[in-house]
């Protein structure tokens, strides 16, 4: 284990005390709730914590969700991804090296990804089929013992939280002309009966668009139009 | 200090017909590579020697027993001969499988025969029928001695009678000490020296020169010089933790919260040696009898929860019985149990399953997670993705075995002319599916050899037809490509990316036989 990589799984924006403290807490047994390292662009719209489900609607969200915790060397693993995009994976930062995949895992997908929960860090899951309550809730148990993510991809009984892509436009391609440059889109994040939370984000690279950036964009455009 | 050797002749095919569950008195031999290795007393009575080949020792005992070699079973089987001579004398040191030393039981047994008389009857009683046993000053002498003593007997060399003891050995007794022993065998034979006497009347510095420091090291021993001296092994901690209960308790429940100050010994306990257990049989006993016996394996490794919860199961299950009408009565177990016990049966370094305090899991926990994996769904469905080189998604990128190393993968840093710019799509399809794409007037837009596109392409669903056609709100290309014509290739093909009313872009592939849907950037 190399000492660059315990730095970087470190938070530099919070004090280390707090940090090294919670792993502890981690190391005896008590791993549920520990922070897991999240995209910048995600970090604030979705901190991801350890014990927890997540449902997204998109493979980009997907890939999105296990990034961070792959920059920080941690390992990440894809299960049921068949259609798994390996350049667009490694253009968002995931270290190919630490990743497991599983295409196909068949019928024994719920023993694959319980197997995966154990040693991995984020499991990205595509359930082949619809999941019922019993069998989201053997998951889930197992989860809460591990200091794993799972991010289902697909729907999910129980997720903390929910993430979809309610609207997205590409820059870039026209009638025949350019190429695709970069996505937007308007990701909904739903916890159970909260109010649910926008945010706008870009790709490639998941950056949040924030307000200020979105009037001054809107402003220039009204003077162009 | 005496030093005494116990010697079981032939220990490989002891052990191994043991484990084959044969008669050791019939006639066998470990062969290696063809060769028999260790042949035992009724082989060797028919002809069978060490070094023949398996064609001719079959061919001198026909009934010969074959069995294979295994360095690891020799040891696994000596174990229970040193905890029985560890009973009698602590301080034993296992020299090879079938060959242990330890100090001479001085004046507890009263003379070094009685000595040997108690080791000696200890070990048949155990079931070592074959054993040899030898007394000297040094090591070496002892096992010299051992090996000259018979079956269930044993020689003692006088204090200071090492030297005369030895002197009178023929060379070859050398051969015990594997190939360089053999080596040496041989070349003093050829050099007329019949005993370890004529050895050790040579001048020592001619005998480092011409036979190395292992025959000057024969030398020395055979002069009664050398006082070898061997380290006594520490005895493996017992590590199983038990639990009786007076009286003994027969409700499910009652057991289980008896035996958590147990678990929770047992886990420290471990912890204490640094170690920690992935695999535990938890035995129960009832009336002094094992009742339930079960192996439990953990995916990392026991705590005193889990502990807990699999005696909880295991008498459980044990008592359901899979019928209906006993799972009502489930809080109760059969027979009043009055022990329980945890036996670790497979322990492993603390340190390869500890939650790192820096960054995470160890590489190690992966790879052992990956291979359970692996046994559940196969080798090949456990994939570790690479980049290559190439014109298409699908081409720029490898699904290889976990475990594999990949190979002909082409080169990334090629400039690879044609192929898409912009963002790699985040779906690719293995297959890709066929689709349909049609202008304003409902004709298939093709290509022209030219790259011309023939028309605007306005609307496209998936060749099946289940889905609707979706409007295009952007499109670009063509880019053209034509791989492989050398070899048969697609032809002459064009890639577009589209951006649906949804506002999903794809990625998709004109070729001469029509449409497909290469990959999504969803």
């Amino acid at each position: 284990m190399s000492s660059s990589r315990s730095v970087a799984a470190l938070d530099p924006g919070r004090s280390i005390v707090d940090q090294l403290r919670e792993r502890v807490a981690a190391i005896e047994n008590r791993p549920a709730g520990l922070p897991v390292p999240t995209l910048p662009g995600l970090a604030d719209l979705v901190p991801l914590h350890a014990g927890s489900t997540y449902a997204v609607d998109s493979s980009s969200l997907a890939l999105a969700m296990a990034a961070g915790a792959s920059q920080a060397g941690e390992w990440v693993g894809f299960a049921g991804c068949a259609d798994f995009g390996v350049e667009a994976a490694a253009e968002l930062g995931i270290e190919l090296s630490r990743t497991v995949l599983v295409p196909d895992p068949g019928e024994h997908w719920l023993e694959v990804t319980a197997a995966l929960v154990d040693v991995l860090r984020v499991v990205v899951l595509r359930p082949p089929a619809s999941v019922d309550e019993r069998t989201a809730g053997l998951l889930d148990s197992r989860l809460r013992t591990r200091s794993s993510v799972l991010v289902v991809h697909g729907d999910w009984p129980r997720a903390t939280a929910r993430l979809s892509i309610e609207e997205s436009t590409w820059v870039g391609p026209a009638s025949g002309t350019g190429q695709l440059e970069e996505r937007r889109a308007r990701v909904v994040v739903r916890r159970g009966a909260r109010p649910p939370q926008r945010a706008e984000l870009t790709w490639p690279g998941v950056h949040r668009v924030d307000r200020e950036v979105r009037e001054i964009r809107r402003s220039v455009d009204g003077r162009a139009g | 200090m005496r030093v005494m050797v116990v010697w079981c002749p032939d220990w490989s095919v002891v052990a191994a017909l043991d484990e084959a569950e044969q008669s050791p008195r019939s006639p066998a031999a470990v062969l290696s590579a063809n060769v028999v290795e260790v042949c035992n007393g009724p082989a060797r009575s028919e002809g069978v020697r060490r070094g023949q080949r398996r064609r001719d020792a079959q061919a001198r005992c026909p009934e010969l027993v074959l069995l294979p070699p295994n360095p690891d079973r020799d040891a696994r089987a000596f174990e229970p001969v040193l905890a029985i001579v560890e009973d009698l004398r602590p301080g034993v040191a296992a020299l090879r499988p079938g060959l242990l030393a330890v100090r001479a039981p001085g004046s507890w047994y009263g003379t070094e025969t009685a000595a040997a008389a108690t080791v000696c009857q200890a070990l048949v009683e155990g079931g070592v029928w074959d054993v040899r046993i030898g007394i000297a000053d040094d090591l070496f002498t002892a096992e010299q001695a051992a090996r000259t003593a018979d079956v269930q007997s044993w020689v003692l060399v006088e204090p200071g009678g090492s030297a005369p003891f030895l002197r009178a050995l023929p060379v070859h007794v050398l051969q015990g000490d594997g190939s360089q022993g053999r080596e040496l065998v041989s070349l003093l034979q050829r050099l007329g020296l019949g005993t370890l006497g004529d050895l050790a009347d040579l001048p020592g510095d001619a005998v480092e020169h011409r036979l190395g420091t292992y025959g000057a090291a024969v030398r020395r021993r055979a002069r009664g010089e050398d006082r070898a001296l061997f380290a006594a092994r520490t005895p493996p901690p017992e590590l199983h933790a038990e639990v009786s209960f007076e009286p003994p308790l027969d409700s499910v429940e009652a057991i289980t919260f008896s035996v958590r100050t147990t678990a929770e010994r047992f886990v420290t306990q471990l912890a204490h040696h640094q170690l920690v257990a992935t695999g535990v049989r938890v035995e129960a006993e009832s009336d002094g009898a094992v009742c339930s016996s079960r192996a439990w394996l953990h995916p990392r490794h026991f705590g005193a929860r889990d502990l807990v919860d699999r005696v909880h199961w295991q008498l459980q299950s044990a008592d359901v019985g899979g019928s209906l009408r006993a799972r009502k009565h489930s809080g109760a177990v059969r027979a009043p149990i009055d022990r329980v016990r945890f036996v670790p049966e497979v322990v492993e370094p603390a340190a390869a399953h500890g939650e790192a305090l820096w960054g995470s899991a160890s590489d190690d926990l992966v790879e052992r997670g990956v291979a359970r994996v692996q046994g559940m769904v196969g080798f090949d469905a456990v994939r570790r993705p690479v980049l290559q080189g190439g014109r298409s998604p699908a081409a720029r990128q490898a699904l290889v075995p976990w475990g594999e190393r990949a190979v002909d993968l082409r080169p990334v840093d090629r400039p690879w002319p044609g192929r898409v710019p912009g963002p790699a799509p985040v779906r690719v399809f293995a297959t890709p599916p066929a689709v349909e794409v049609v202008d304003d007037a409902g004709r298939d837009v093709g290509v022209t050899d030219r790259g011309v596109v023939t028309g605007e392409p306005r609307r496209f669903r998936l060749g099946d037809g289940v889905l609707p056609w979706q409007p295009v709100t952007a499109w670009a290309g063509p880019w053209p490509t034509d791989e492989a014509w050398w070899s048969g290739g697609a032809g002459p093909s064009a890639r577009f990316q589209v951006v649906g009313a949804d506002g999903r872009a794809w990625l998709l592939l004109r070729a001469p036989d029509g449409w497909s849907l290469e990959a999504g950037y969803d």
